[in-house]
């Protein structure tokens, strides 16, 4: 009988030698081999300055993609993240005008949730296609933040409020330092809650988790609120950034997110993944980003580049699944 | 049965097909001639469906011969078999729903304007399907989108569609299980033209009845092997059911009899539209109940409904001498009842969560403070359980999906125990596990007895609900057709229950009428 467990790991290596090599090493590796490549070819990589600038410029990507963790490994995808963030720079900006600094930002990151909210129930109570669900939210978020804003730029904000995406600690700016203490957060409630489990069980087998007691729907609801309370402060920390509530932010951001969450290894079907591979996801297409740029490779080609990647990363992932 | 005895269209010969841990055919025959309707029958289980899986080239024989008009064939896919004349006609229908009737026919075969381009012919496609429904006196329309059909109509598009394929032999799987009984009348004439035309027929069916009106010859097959084949004109049904059960108990079953205590579980008149019809349970504190029937007969969907995973339309259960309003399974766990689930892969394990994240899923309010776990007594609890299942697995962080079926089994049964549960719904509890991983299940159960709790347990395996039941019920078509005792329950009147549901039972509480 103890031989049974041996069984599945008897099995003959598959795939390309290659990727087998790669799957072996794993993301951590290939962020070291991105990092060191980059550092070679231009060492201002390396540099304070630029490193705090790849950490500033990828919190947006973080918080957002930390939400689309939860959707994904509950075996959903929440598209709406970008256009959330638009909604809630708008309505931040607006809410900010009337009502201070503090009204603003609390405005902000409720509409989030809110929108997520709504996103939930039509998920969980009506059977809508997360898919679906979301795609509905993207558009009409979208539509909300335009109509609100008549499609300008609300400008006039408080300076103490610009603090939040100009201001440093040390050699850390603030967006670094809320994102960070998001993935800490994200972290402890995935792998500390009961929340956190349950998350992993829809993901896992839904009518399992429902046999097995976990009230699906409710938590459910709750996976997209907390996607729509990321994009919330990511869109409280990008309206300080741009010192303007704007309409137009975050376009095709929920798919770098998407993207983040399956290069870092999650599984897009679900019940596979965690905050520490989606941080890996963030910092390849952070650091590629920033990297393709210092090598003077056109925005053009990197998004080839971007592209190519996306696949791969995934591909090499499946390998390593079969392997095992 | 025809007069003389014509060359067999099909012989299939000392067929062997394992699967990881079980010998699903043994050395299988059989013969099959043009114009014959030849019945299969078998306990569930018995090899029926692997047998005309490999018939229709789904599964590969591991050993054997396939003989169609006396000379070797190789079905190594259903291609194959459709080349040779082979059609299945499956409980779940192959047809593409949106589709039409014609489109359905020939999908795959569309008949050409311009071969060129790929053009369809769509005025002989449906004079060419016209044809064939007109050849089984059949009022269909060809243009009539499949969705819209009923069930019956349905399947005799397939039929339909086996005929312009120019089948020889059509397997149907039962194929009236989904049919009232004006359709049945109906297929049956369908399939007496089919005979006239020379056209063989392998007909699987669980309605000894049936069996009788429409059978020739039949060929009982009992745990993967070939019992005998009989001309049905010549075998009384009581000489069937003989044939199909026939076998000693020989399996050990560490049966103890238990004190039955006071009821914890009492069901009244459960009923779900079109699924259960009045079923009323009793099970008490020291009692094994077993649930027997055949497939189809809503024993899982009895179980699902007691544990709140369907709704019900009406009725009432009563646990512990309450009413209780189970609407949901959290209720039920809350009620400590434990589900083991029929289908472990899909209802029972989380396959990508450690052994330990799966044994605790039911109860891990019971790990938390304020919402945060503690992970430490999480581990030292699911360490408990894995140790008295004897759970083997290397730690208790491996994943579920590399434990062998018997270990993921256990993991099931230890989440249910977990969550401090007293009644417990066995759904096929040792379905594809070995033989030493179902006597450990056995033992199991026995324990859980002898601690008080209580077991509701469904099983196709009649042994199995004679050697461990206390008290046997029978399930046929969403009711209760019977109910036996341990010392009055035989294979014979279990079988005969479950088959004809007409047998009077001593103690048998019959259904209402609904």
């Amino acid at each position: 009988m103890t031989e049974a467990y041996l069984q599945e790991s008897q099995a003959p290596p598959r795939g390309h030698p290659v990727l087998r090599v790669l799957g072996k090493i794993g993301m951590p590796a290939v962020v070291v081999m991105l990092a060191v490549f980059f550092g070679a070819m231009n060492p201002n990589f390396w540099s304070v300055r630029n490193l705090s600038n790849v950490s500033r410029q990828i919190s947006i990507l973080s918080l957002i993609s930390l939400g689309q963790t939860f959707a994904i490994l509950s075996a959903g995808i929440d598209l709406s993240v970008g256009s959330l963030i638009a909604l809630v720079s708008v309505v931040c900006a607006q809410a900010m005008l009337s009502f201070g600094v503090a009204g603003g930002i609390l405005a902000g990151i409720l509409a989030g949730c809110a929108a997520g909210l709504v996103n939930g129930v039509v998920i969980a109570k009506a059977r809508v296609p997360a898919f679906i669900a979301t795609l509905g939210m993207l558009v009409a978020a979208r539509g909300v933040a335009l109509t609100l804003s008549g499609g300008l730029p609300i400008a006039g904000l408080p300076r103490s409020f610009l603090v939040i995406g100009a201001g440093y600690l040390g050699p850390l700016p603030f967006p670094t330092l809320i994102a960070a203490v998001a993935f800490v957060a994200a972290h402890l409630v995935l792998t500390r809650t009961v929340f956190g489990r349950y998350v992993y069980a829809m993901g896992s087998n839904e009518e399992a988790a429902i046999l097995s007691g976990v009230d699906v729907p409710r938590y459910k609801i709750l996976v997209y609120v907390v996607s729509g309370l990321f994009a919330g402060i990511a869109g409280v920390v990008l309206t300080s950034r741009v010192v303007s509530g704007q309409p137009t932010l975050g376009e095709v951001q929920e798919l770098y997110a998407i993207a983040a969450v399956v290069i870092g290894g999650g599984k897009i079907t679900g019940g596979v993944g965690g905050v520490g591979k989606t941080l890996l996801g963030v910092l390849v297409l952070g650091i590629l980003g920033n990297g393709l740029n210092l090598i003077q490779v056109s925005s053009y080609v990197q998004n080839i580049v971007i592209g190519a990647i996306i696949v791969v990363a995934v591909y090499v992932d499946l390998a390593r699944e079969r392997r095992r | 049965m025809p007069a003389e005895q014509p060359r067999p269209f099909l012989e299939m010969r000392r067929i062997v097909k394992r699967f990881p841990g079980v010998l699903a055919l043994d050395g299988v025959d059989l013969d099959v001639r043009p114009g014959e309707v030849h019945v299969l029958l078998g306990e569930n289980g018995a090899g029926k469906s692997t047998l005309i899986k490999i018939l229709s080239g789904v599964h590969l024989p591991d050993g054997g011969e396939i003989l169609i008009e006396g000379s070797p064939a190789l079905i190594r896919r259903p291609r194959d078999a459709q080349a040779l004349g082979i059609s299945t006609i499956y409980q779940e229908f192959n047809l593409v729903p949106d589709m039409t009737v014609a489109e359905n026919v020939f999908l795959g075969r569309e008949p050409l304007s311009s071969r060129r381009l790929g053009l369809v012919d769509r005025r002989a496609l449906l004079r060419r399907t016209r044809e064939h429904l007109d050849e089984l006196k059949l009022d269909i329309p060809a243009g009539a989108v499949v969705r819209r059909l009923g069930i019956a109509q349905q399947q005799m598009v397939e039929i339909a569609k086996a005929l312009s394929l120019q089948s020889r032999l059509i397997v149907m799987d039962e194929p009236t299980a989904v049919l009232s009984a004006r359709e049945i009348d109906r297929l049956f004439g369908v399939i007496r033209q089919l005979r006239q035309r020379g056209v063989a027929i392998v007909y699987i069916s669980h309605r000894l009845d049936e069996v009788k009106v429409l059978g020739d010859r039949a060929t009982v097959l009992r745990d993967g092997a070939k019992v005998r084949t009989v001309s049905v004109a010549d075998t009384p049904v009581e000489e069937l059911i003989r044939l199909m059960v026939g076998r000693e108990l020989g399996e050990k079953f560490p049966k103890v009899e238990v004190a039955i205590g006071e009821e914890v579980l009492r069901a009244e008149g459960l009923t779900r539209r079109g699924i259960l019809h009045g079923v009323s349970l009793r099970l008490r504190r020291g009692e094994i109940l077993g649930i027997a029937g055949l497939v189809g007969s809503r024993r899982t969907e009895l179980a699902r409904a007691l544990f709140g995973a369907d709704p019900l339309d009406s009725g009432r259960i009563v646990l512990r001498g309450k009413p209780a309003r189970i609407d949901r399974p959290g209720r039920a766990i809350e009620e400590r009842m434990a589900l083991v689930p029929e289908d472990r892969k899909q209802h029972g394990i989380l396959s990508s969560m450690s052994v330990k994240e799966n044994v605790t899923l039911g109860s891990i309010g019971a790990f938390s403070r304020g919402g945060f776990l503690d992970l430490a007594r999480e581990k030292r609890h699911a360490r408990e359980y894995a140790t008295s299942l004897r759970i083997a697995t290397p730690d208790l962080d491996r994943r579920v999906l590399y434990l062998s079926g018997g270990n993921q089994q256990k993991v099931v049964i230890a989440k249910g125990l977990s969550s401090r549960a007293d009644i417990f719904l066995f759904d096929e509890p040792t379905r594809g596990i070995d033989v030493g991983a179902k006597v450990e299940v056995y033992r199991l159960m026995i324990e859980l007895v002898q601690r008080g709790a209580a077991i509701l347990m469904i099983s196709s395996e009649l042994p199995e609900l004679l050697g461990m039941s206390d008290r046997i019920l029978v399930m046929r078509e969403g009711r209760v057709s019977g109910e036996f005792t341990r010392g009055e329950a035989t294979e014979e009147a279990i079988l005969d229950c479950a088959l004809r549901g007409d047998a009077p039972v001593a103690g048998a509480r019959e259904a209402p009428p609904p």
